[in-house]
This record gives C-alpha cells, structure tokens and sequence, in this order.
C-alpha cells in the first residue's frame, strides 16, 4: 500500500544549523494499517509526514502507493488521495467561508483526476448542486455537532473542537487512501478531544481508512490502531503489532523508549500525557 | 442643491462607476486573494492605452475587450512572478508597474497622451440609440450603471463556482487549499488575470470618457482604489458576497462624493492624492484607533473610580 524506502531528509545542510530530520527511513504499511507513531519532539514525525504529503521533496529515497511511484508528484496532487490533519485546527479550514463552501471546496477531489481538460473547466464553472447539499448536511449530521443546521455560517465562528471534526470531515468526504494525523487532538479539551479521537476510529474503521497518527499519549499509542511505531532522532526505532503489541503495557513502552533511543525521557509531555493515561 | 448641482452629481456617479470596476478588482486581488498587487497604476494606464489605440481605429468596443485582455496579461506576468518565481508580492507588483511605464509609452506610440476626440466611443455609440435630450444627458450613467451591474452579477456568480470558491480558499487559508488538491499558484494566477481585467476595463472606459489617454493618468490609482473598497467594507462589513460587492461599488462612488465635495470647498485638485491617502490611512488605522482609545478610557474611569474611594 504506502511504501516508503530509505528516505532522507537534511534541513540547512552546511551551516551552522544542519538538522538530519529523516534518515534512511523505511517502513511498509498495509492496507487498511492503522500505526501510531510516537517519539520526543525533533524525533522527525512530522518531518515524516511532510516527506509522505509532498510538502518537500526528500533529498533521497522514493515513496510509493498503491505501487505508483509518489516521490516527485507534487503536494496538491498527493492531497487527491492523502487526507491530512493537523494539530492546529485554525490550519484545516477557510475561518471567511461557510462550512458548506469549505465542503465543497474538500469535495473537490471527487472527480477530478477522472476529468479531461474540458471536463474539468465545465466543472470549475458549476456551483454547488443540491444534491450535495444534502449530502453535506447528511455527512455534517453524523458529527453530531449540530453543524448541519449551520452551513451557512462561517467556519471561524465554530470552536476549535467544531472546526477539528469539519476538518476531519472534509479529509474523509472523498475517503483517502491514506489518511494522516498529525497530533490532531492535542490542541482540544480532554472531552472533546475524546469525541473528536471517537470520531476518527469510527471514520477511519468505517470506511478502512490507511492511517498514520502521531500521539503523545502512550496509552492511545497502544490502544489505538493495529500498529505502533517509534521515532528518534530521524529514524524508525521501534516497530511493533499483532500479539506483541497487545501483550505491551504503557511501561514497556517507556522502556522501549529509552532502550531504544540511549537516552532517559526528558519530555514533559510524554510524562504527563502516560500519567494522564493510566489515570484514565 | 445649491452645494451640490445636479452636473456634478453626474459626474461623480459616472466616474465613481467607472472607478467601481478598479474597487473591484482590488476587492479580488486584495480583499479575496490577500495579496497587494501594486501593478494597478500602470495596468489602468495599460487599460485606457489599448482602448484609446483602438477607438481612434474605429473599433471603440473592440478596444475594451482588448483594454480586458491587455490587464489580464498584465495581471498574468504579476502572478507569475509572485508564485513560479518566488518574488514577494509586493515587489512583483512593482516591477510589473514599472515596465508597464515603458510598455504603455510604446502602446500609445511613445507619445506622453492620445487624444481621442472626434472617433466614436462606446459612449457616443450608445447615446445615437435615442436623439432626445434627456438620453443625452444620461445615457454615460446609463450604460456604466449597466456595465458594473452586469459585472457585480458576473463577479458574484463566479465566486459561488467551485473555481471561486477555490480562489477564495487560496486567500483565506493556503494549508487548507494543499490539502484540497487545489494549486495555489494556478488560483493565484487565474485570480490576478480577472482582477486586472477589471482594472483594464476601467482604464479603456475612462479613457473613451475623458476622450484622451495620459501616461500619468494611473498615478496613485491604487491609493484611491483602496479607499474606495475599504469605503465600502466598513460600511458594509464582510458578511453576504453580493453584499460585499455592492458595498464596494457604492464605497467607490462615496469616495468621488467626498471629491466633489472637497471640490465644491475649494480644496486645490493638487491636494486630492493626499486626501485620499489620509482618508486610506484613517480608515485602515480606525480599528486600531478605536481599541487604543477605549483602553485608555477604561484604564481612566478605573483609576478614577479607585481614587475616589480612597
């Protein structure tokens, strides 16, 4: 499904502030995988998804999907079949356009790459139809959010929760073939990043979603999904599934963690979010 | 109406519709896309150029369909530069405004001004449908009151497109648009090339108003375009499109009132760019203004309040 081999990334490389972000990384998702990943910060997650949604070309490596050869193709084309969430919900929606234009604007990928030239420009020139309407506001009611009876307010009226599921949404409306997630709860209140976190495994299971996720949350690391993945310092550390993954505890993560990376936790966020988990 | 004669009133409308269309073309560029293009001075001298070439060769419709085109391919090499090329947007309208000085210089056969007196104009043109006087008299209103009309509707339809609406993404959130298999810089460009259309469209009418064309004529545009569009948002606010767009046409049409009223005060002609530069920076100041001023008043009666129970 998604793979990817030997992929590296250096950002300013020769100067002062040489930062390897990625470094031969390699890792083979099948279909219908749903991996966390989870590692300090700089561990190269997000620079991983970056490489992976095309927002950079890697210095070297390819990707591929579904078997076609990913590595050049450029971002707004990768995003036709790679959905993308990220930690700030301010960055997945249009704040000045109502949430029925940002649907349909995400609905978008519908159709375009089946579409001949003409095809196309006659679609550029058609509005919205109400068909969609009506599936939007079908879509917007299974958030449960209310939304649907507010299509024609504008998204940066909703709350970052609001905004967060609407993005996942219009990630999800055309179902990608690899969805990824990028903290894409840790900005919510505990309550409504549960929902929002409910939200995603019912979207994700429903529709067989390839998914990647990063979290902090050592709990959901291990909960979520049938896969997880650790990251440092630009590399893969840690690959787990299937029988072995369920037999680990939150502690034999943590130990992973630093076995693995020859180094003592130092990041508070990882702490605090395992204290948080086995709370819970 | 003694301030006010009725001549002037005209005047202002029918310069105020024609200045709607530069507005306009702002409202896109700056307003939708968020991007300053500073190439307006010399795309509306572009404009009125091209229509002016055209009109002395018989062929006054003619020219503003190519005055479009002329600012469409201005509004082109803008884009470009700004997205393919990397140049910061701003100076991509700059540069773009300086090589149109020569490029317009050469349109009019390197000549500093074209006068057009004597060929029909578009405005001619309509005026022979109906001898009577009063048709005389009001026919430019009528058929600039048409032209913005048809345009606002055209604006307005296109922006509910899914091509509008893209265009509008592009401005208001560009991760947002990544992520939708949007380009941005194809919206950036086809952004660019309607908004200096308009502005093109706005030079080849006034030239074929005024019946003349001058290199100067776009000096400080801009400016005056901007006040015209920040005129109407605050008036109007940024809610409903069709809303938006009339607000900005009526803003532009405000902003020749205040000219000619300025006028009518004996304010000198020679100080009407810096009118509309003041008027442009109080207008873009006020908010901030307004929330300066009402912190220190709190910050006053709280002092106050607090003194007077001691």
């Amino acid at each position: 499904m998604l793979k990817i081999s030997n992929i590296s990334k250096t950002f300013n490389p020769g100067t002062i502030n040489e930062k390897v972000a990625l470094n031969k990384v390699n890792l083979e998702l099948d279909d219908g995988d749903f991996a966390t990943i989870v590692g300090s910060n700089g561990a190269g997650k997000s620079t991983l998804f970056n490489a992976i949604a095309g927002s950079f070309i890697t210095d070297e490596g390819s990707i591929e999907l579904d078997g076609r050869d990913i590595t050049f193709e450029k971002e707004h084309k990768r995003s036709r079949y790679i959905g993308r969430l990220f930690q700030d919900p301010m960055m997945g929606t249009a704040p000045h356009m109502t949430i029925e234009e940002n649907l349909s604007v995400a609905y978008l990928r519908a159709s375009e790459e089946k579409l001949s030239l003409f095809g196309r420009l006659a679609q550029d020139f058609t509005r919205v139809t109400k068909k969609e309407r009506e599936e939007f506001r079908e879509k917007l009611s299974l958030l449960h959010m209310s939304l649907e009876d507010r299509m024609d307010s504008p998204v940066g009226l909703l709350s970052g929760g609001q905004r967060q599921a609407l993005t996942l949404l219009m990630a999800t409306v055309v179902t990608p073939r690899l969805l990824l997630l990028d903290e894409h709860t840790a900005a919510l209140d505990p309550a409504t990043a549960a929902k929002v976190l409910e939200l995603t495994k019912k979207i994700v299971s429903e529709n067989h979603i390839t998914c990647l996720m990063v979290t902090h949350n050592m709990n959901q690391a291990l909960e979520l999904g049938n896969r997880t993945l650790m990251m440092d310092g630009g590399h893969i550390v840690f690959d787990v599934k299937g029988e072995e993954r369920s037999r680990m505890t939150v502690d034999d993560l943590l130990e992973k963690f630093a076995q693995n990376a020859g180094q003592e936790l130092d990041n508070d966020r990882i702490l605090l979010s395992t204290e948080k988990g086995e709370k819970a | 109406m003694g301030f006010l004669t009725a001549g002037i009133v005209q005047t202002a409308l029918e310069v105020g519709l024609i200045y709607s269309l530069i507005a306009l073309s702002l409202f896109i560029s700056f307003s939708i896309l968020d991007i300053c293009d500073l190439s307006t001075d010399g795309c509306y001298t572009l404009g009125c150029a091209v229509g002016a070439v055209f009109t002395i060769a018989g062929h006054p419709i003619l020219g503003i369909v190519m005055a479009m085109l002329a600012g469409a391919a201005s509004g082109f090499v803008t884009a470009l530069l700004q997205t393919v090329f990397g140049v910061p947007s701003i100076l991509a309208g700059i540069i773009v405004n300086t090589g149109l000085y020569t490029i317009n210089l050469a349109v009019m056969g390197f000549s500093s001004n074209l006068s057009i007196f004597g060929t029909a104009t578009v405005f001619s043109l309509f005026e022979g449908e109906n001898p009577s006087p009063f048709w005389h008299e009001w026919s430019p209103l009528f058929l600039l009151g048409i032209l913005v009309a048809i345009i606002c509707i055209l604006l307005h339809w296109f922006l509910g497109t899914r091509l509008g609406l893209s265009i509008r993404a592009t401005g208001d959130s560009s991760p947002m648009v990544r992520a939708s298999s949007i380009n941005p810089h194809v919206m950036i460009i086809t952004g660019l090339c309607i908004s200096n259309s308009l502005t093109g469209l706005a030079g080849s009418l006034i030239g074929q108003y005024n019946k003349m064309s001058d290199i100067n004529l776009g000096t400080g545009m801009v400016t005056i375009a901007l006040a015209s569009l920040i005129i109407g948002e605050t008036l109007f606010g940024r809610g409903k499109m069709m809303l938006r767009i009339i607000g900005v046409v009526i803003g532009a049409v405000l902003y020749r009132f205040i000219m000619a009223i300025a006028l009518r005060l004996n304010v000198p002609t020679e100080a009407f760019k810096l009118v509309s530069a003041i008027i442009v920076a109080i207008a873009i100041a006020a908010p901030a203004a307004k929330r300066l001023l009402s912190f220190y008043m709190k910050k006053w009666t709280a002092v106050r309040t607090r003194k007077a129970k001691l």
